[in-house]
Order: C-alpha cells, then structure tokens, then sequence
C-alpha cells in the first residue's frame, strides 16, 4: 500500500464558507490548519467556535454565531451522515452541540464545504442558498410566521434546485419567537433538536438554509476503500448491530425500559407506566407504522414513520393523513412523562410539537413541570389558561402553542425552559434540568446523571451512561466508586469526540470501533494510529470542557433535583452526594487526559 | 452469456439512504454523489416516499438517436454504452430521456451512463434494485 497522505484528504474537507448576515457577504477560507489536526466535525467546530464567539458573547445577540461542521467520513461511509452544529446556547448560556442526520452532511459536502461559520444577524427575515459557488441571500417575509414549518419546507422545496442532493434545514414559529428551546429541522423529519439552535436563528432573523452541490471525491486507496466500505456495510446489513433500530427503531426501548423501571413517568415521579404497552414502540408498528426512512449514507433506517388517518368532524367520508416521524424520546417526554397512553393523541401532540419547531425533550419536560405546579396550586388557572392534567392532550396541545404565542407571563417563562419557569413560581424540587437542560428519557441510575451534568451537551448520548447503568444492573455488579464512574463515562464520552468528527451516527458505535476507523482513514491516505484517534477524542474533550468552564460552567455547582434522586431507579435510589463526589473530578479527568 | 439489466422491484421499499448512488460513483473511484447514474430524490416531500430513477435499458433509445455524434452505440440487452472520446459534451441525450435516467457529470461535462453491471444492486440493502436477465428478443 502506498505511504500514507493525510494532506489530500483534509484538502477535499478544508473550504470553510463563513457568511456575514449583518454585511450580507460571504467568502471562503482553506482551514487546513484546523482539518489537518481536529478531523473535522466537532473537533474543528469547537476550534471555530474559540476563535469567533468572545465568553460573555449573549447567545440571541449577533455576536453568537452558528457553526455547521462535517468531516472525513462524511458521504464516505455508511453512516457518515450527520453534521454537527455548534453554537451558545440560548437556554444555559454555554457553548452547545447538536447533530442532525436527514442530508444535511452529504449536502455540505456536495457543495464543497467541510464547515459553514454564520455571523452577525440580518436586519429582515431571509434565508440563504448555498451551492458550491455562491450564497444567495434571499427574502423570507413570505415564510416568517407561517403557521407550519412543513409548508415552510414544502414551498422551499419547490423554489430551490436539485433534489436528492438538497438539504433543507429551517425553524417554526418557535424559533422566530425566540423560545429558548426551539430547534431546527431537516428533511422534515431530522431535527437540530436540543439546545436551542432554532432560537439562534431566530435571532438573527434566518429563516433557513438550503444546501446543495454536485461534488464527489477520487479516493486515493479506491481499492482498500471499497473493502473497508464493504465490511462495514456488511457489519450493518448482516450482523445484530443495527438490528433494534431497523426494526421497531428507538421505541424498542419503551417496553424494556418500563419493566426495570427506568421509563419518566408523569414528570419522574415514577419509573414506569401503566399504559407504557399502548404506545410502545411495538403497538405503534403494528396499528400505525406507515414508512421507515434513512438519512442519506445509512443502510439502517431508523427514522419510524406513522400515518395519523383522522375524519373530519363536520364532514363525513373527509379524511386527512399526516405522516409524523416518532421516536424513543418523544414517546418518553410527550407519552409516558405527561401520562398519555392514548396513541393517537400522543401522535397529536406530536404533531403540534413538530409544527412549531419545538424540541420535544424540552417541551414535554417543561410541561410536565407546568402540571405539576398546577397541581400543588403554585400556579393558577389564569396562568396556564388550560386545565393541564396528567394525559389530557387535548389541554397539552393548546399549551404547546401558547408556549409559542406567549400570552402570559407564565408562559413567557415557559419558553425560557424548565429552570427558568421554576425560579420565577417554584417547584424547583421537580424541575427537572441539570444545567438549566432537561434530560432525555431514562432514569437508569447514577452514571446516567454523572453523563448529564459533566457531558459537554448535556445529553443522554454525551456519554450513554443509562447504558452503563443498565450493564451494572443486568451483571447484578455494585456501582463503581465515584472517581471510577466518573472516569468511565469521561472516557466513553472522550472517544465519542472522534465519532463526532468523522463524522459518524452514534447510533453505529457498535460498528466504529478503533481499529475499524484506524483502517477506513488509512483508505482514505490518513496515517493516524489507532492510540493516535484515542489520544485525539480526549483533546477534543479537553477543549471542550476548558470552552465551558470559561464560560462560567461549574459541574460542582449544577443543582441537583430533589425529584430525581427520590424516585428510585433500578439501581436504587440515587445518592446525591455520591454524584457530587463524582463530577467534583472533572478537572482531575482533564489533567490526566492532558498527560497522556 | 445472456445480456442484463438493471430494474426496480419495488420503489416502495426504497428508504431514501442513497447508498446505491454512493456505490454507482465508486466505480469512477469516486466518494460521492457526483458520478451516479441512479437519481433518487423524494416524491414531493420524504413523507411521501422516494423516486428512483434507473436507465430502462430502452431497445430503441432516444438518447442514442439525440446524440449528433455517434457517442452513445446500442447496448447488447438494451441502453446503451458511451464512447467519451467521441462525446462533446451537448446535453442533447439528457433531453431526450423524458424519465430523467441520463444524468450529467459536472466535472467531466459528460452524460453518466448506466452500465447494468448491477453494483449498486449488491448495495442495496432492502431489495429495491435488481438485475434481469435479457432474453434474445430484448
């Protein structure tokens, strides 16, 4: 095999198109510098995020930017599908990452770019067209306010070229209206869902960004290439790896989840739910499941998709038929944490969700506060406008618009999210944030929440630590010390850094282990070791972390719900000091990854 | 050895991943979209399901008899075969295939012609693409 030449590779990756939406220009750099050391996706985002965002930058301000990122495996690989958006966010004031699928990577990449830098703010609604020449600003007035982000997309659709090789990214109403956890969806079914992306937009007036390009790339090892390519497609199609999110998708978690009693159930008063059968993801297979999609580059095809057939009320033999794509954690934070089993009205709800550009994890945590203080009367009527009752759709849906419309102010502080909301009427014991974030759907045990308060997204895939907590549990094993549970998720998350600047789907991490990714970037002339992309994850990680305690993060200050660790998980109930002593080693983390 | 061709089983059980597409290229040893000649793109939103555009391996082609050149000869089975060197690059043959199965290379200026070598079949994951034996009668 011939020597290898990193250079090549990261030359196809290095145009980074920055655009300047307060001067309307844009131009392109070659950022070699950056590919050639971070990858590409997160890596090189968190290194363009330092150089352009100051630390007291205000996230809705102009001197907030967005950061789209791809990397060498993107439309390379199987699997290389996702791009990475970083940005401050909106809803805790600290750097933020998000990934989403649809084609968004291989679009960016089609058109040229390794990463998309957006500036400043427009002084009217617009949304850009980028193609591997040009970005052209255009009018959004016709868009802005539109009632459904699905028309939005459909009308983009029409005015914009070259399908299939298109990404079309944009927000609801909820971004416009700056709800702090709106996000941005692609594809009509991919979302930039957690952390309030949609909101940035809004604040600088962008409506959305279509992508396009008709760019491909001479491997320089096509014979070894192909190989590895087909191994692991092989290692998709043939082996049980992907099997669980080609079948029923992320809702086979549903019912396992119930039975250990890890499943949020009415705001995490309990872990399981009496009705958790009826919108599993088994029993929305079976009655409702119309399609099941890919992102572009993925043999899995995880996205589910139900039709919602409904008759119109004042017309008999008039039906209409939504298509809504569902998974694992809307089931959680709109079904079983807001106690709704019926399937169809979930679907609803859903639906309303999707239509404004919400994020679902947030809104159905933030709602499920919201009943709560209802109930214990911390709030009144006039206040929520609606009766909010464990299972009432019905009253969820108006509510989910009205944290849109805000027309009060408990709703405007409904919008800010579950912190927010909380401070201003109370009931922070049963707010449930780590970082002003509310969590996805597992109460699995201590790891889980370690993950979530040192993590650098606050996510539940940071680190997957209700996976670890499930592996104790099923090995009948004693929870780790704290400085061992907290190194053990510190690691896994460090080597999801490299995952994230492939860029892979975490849902391949099964696939995409060291050795594996070792020799797919050797086919593409990258002469990494394998102990050289370990090394890397956990300089990513570093960077990242150093990023947020610039900013003010402080995991030994982040509050810890009262909710949370008195609801017993299956490793019993969670000890908050031991979580404490736990996140108080991060430093101790990033020191030790730093000498290695 | 009987001739073969390329056809569709069934474009509903296409997911859209477009990993044919990707495959397509890479017989130009390419990563990337750019050198398909399979075109998959949604029917009016993803919601709706995906449109796949193969060569019919048409007996007589309209792209063929489009082109002012002789570049494009009639293909054993159906379709047809390119001879770059005699291609210049008019576009005439895209216009002539009303299902849009001529696509065109932008980096080569050249028309990206199916093949029926049935590659992508060997990628396809969910059994949408096929390759059919010819009888003699085309």
């Amino acid at each position: 095999m011939a020597e290898p030449d990193t250079s090549y590779w990261v030359s196809t990756l290095s145009r980074v198109l920055y655009i300047d939406l307060t001067k309307k220009i844009f131009w392109v750099e070659n950022r070699e510098d950056l590919f050639s050391k971070w990858l590409g996706g997160i890596g090189v985002a968190t290194q363009l995020y330092k150089e352009e965002v100051p630390k007291d930058a205000d996230p809705l301000s102009p001197q907030n930017v967005v950061i789209f990122a791809i990397g060498p495996f993107t439309a390379t690989f199987p699997f290389g599908s996702k791009t990475v958006a970083v940005f401050k966010s909106p809803l805790n004031g600290y750097f933020a990452e998000s990934h989403a699928g649809g084609r968004s990577a291989a679009a960016m990449r089609a058109a040229g770019y390794g990463a998309i830098v957006i500036r400043g703010a427009s002084d009217r609604p617009i949304y850009l067209v980028i193609d591997e020449e040009k970005v052209r600003f255009r009018d959004a007035a016709i868009l802005w306010g539109m009632r459904s982000i699905v028309t939005v997309g459909r009308i983009l659709r029409e005015v914009t070229p070259n399908p299939g090789r298109r990404a079309i990214m944009r927000i609801g109403r909820a971004g416009e209206q700056l709800v702090r956890y709106a996000n941005v969806t692609t594809e009509t079914f991919r979302h930039f869902g957690r952390m309030g992306l949609g909101a940035v937009f809004g604040s600088k007036k962008l409506k959305a960004v279509v992508i396009t390009g008709n760019k491909g790339y001479k491997v320089p090892h096509i014979a070894e290439y192909r190989k590895v390519y087909r191994e692991i497609l092989d290692l998709a199609t043939k082996s049980e790896l992907m099997k669980k999110y080609h079948d029923l998708g992320t809702p086979a978690n549903i019912i396992p989840l119930n039975k250990i009693g890890a499943l949020p159930t009415k705001n995490f008063s309990s872990g399981s739910f009496e009705q958790a059968e009826e919108i599993s993801g088994e029993k929305i297979a079976e009655t409702m499941l119309a399609r099941r999609v890919a992102c572009a580059a993925c043999p899995t095809a995880c996205i589910h998709i139900a039709a919602l057939r409904e008759e119109y009320e004042d017309e008999k033999y008039f039906y209409k038929i939504d298509f809504l794509s569902y998974d694992y954690e809307l089931i959680y934070a709109l079904g079983t944490n807001l106690g709704i089993g019926d399937r169809e009205g979930l679907l609803k709800l859903i639906r309303a969700v999707e239509v404004e550009g919400l994020d679902a994890i947030s809104t159905g945590v933030v709602l499920a506060w919201a009943t709560e203080a209802y109930e214990k009367g911390l709030v009144s009527k006039e206040d929520t406008i609606v009766e909010l009752r464990w299972g009432d759709w019905e009253s969820y849906i108006k509510a989910v618009h009205y944290i849109v419309s805000q027309p009060n102010e408990f709703y405007k502080h409904l919008a800010m999210g579950v912190e927010e909301a909380a401070r201003k009427y109370g009931g922070e014991d049963f707010a449930i944030a780590f970082n002003k974030v509310e969590p996805a759907g597992y109460h699995t045990g201590p790891l889980y929440v370690i993950g979530l308060i040192t993590g650098s997204r606050h996510s539940h895939l940071d680190a997957g630590g209700y996976s670890m907590d499930q592996k104790i549990l099923k090995a009948g094993k004693e929870i780790p010390p704290p400085e061992k549970a907290m190194e053990m998720v510190a690691e896994e998350e460090a080597w999801r850094q490299i995952l994230a600047s492939l860029v892979i789907c975490y849902f391949a991490r099964g696939i995409y282990k060291p050795p594996l990714v070792a020799k797919a970037l050797r086919s593409l002339g990258y002469g990494m070791t394998e102990e050289d992309i370990v090394k890397l994850g956990k300089r990513i990680y570093c960077e990242k972390q150093a990023i947020k305690i610039r900013e003010g993060y402080d995991p030994s200050k982040v509050r810890i719900p009262k909710r949370i660790t008195e609801t017993p998980t299956p490793l019993g109930k969670i000890d908050e000091e031991y979580v404490r002593k736990a996140v108080s080693r991060v430093r101790d983390v990033i020191i030790k990854f730093l000498g290695e | 050895m009987p001739s073969k061709r390329l056809v569709i089983v069934d474009p509903n059980k296409c997911v859209g991943c477009q990993l044919c597409v990707l495959a397509c290229s890479q017989r130009f040893g390419v990563a990337g979209f750019n050198k398909s000649a399979i075109a998959v793109r949604s029917a009016g939103g993803i919601e709706r399901g995906f449109v796949v555009i193969v060569c019919r391996a048409c007996e007589d082609p309209p792209c063929a008899r489009a082109c002012p050149v002789d570049a494009l000869i009639k293909r054993r089975g159906g379709g047809v075969i390119l001879n770059p060197s005699k291609c210049i690059g008019c576009g005439m043959c895209v216009e002539a295939c009303d299902i849009g199965a001529v696509l065109w290379d932008n980096e080569w200026m050249k028309p990206t012609i199916c093949t029926h070598c049935g590659y992508c079949v060997e990628h396809c994951p969910h059994g949408v693409l096929a390759l059919e034996e010819v009888g003699n009668d085309g």
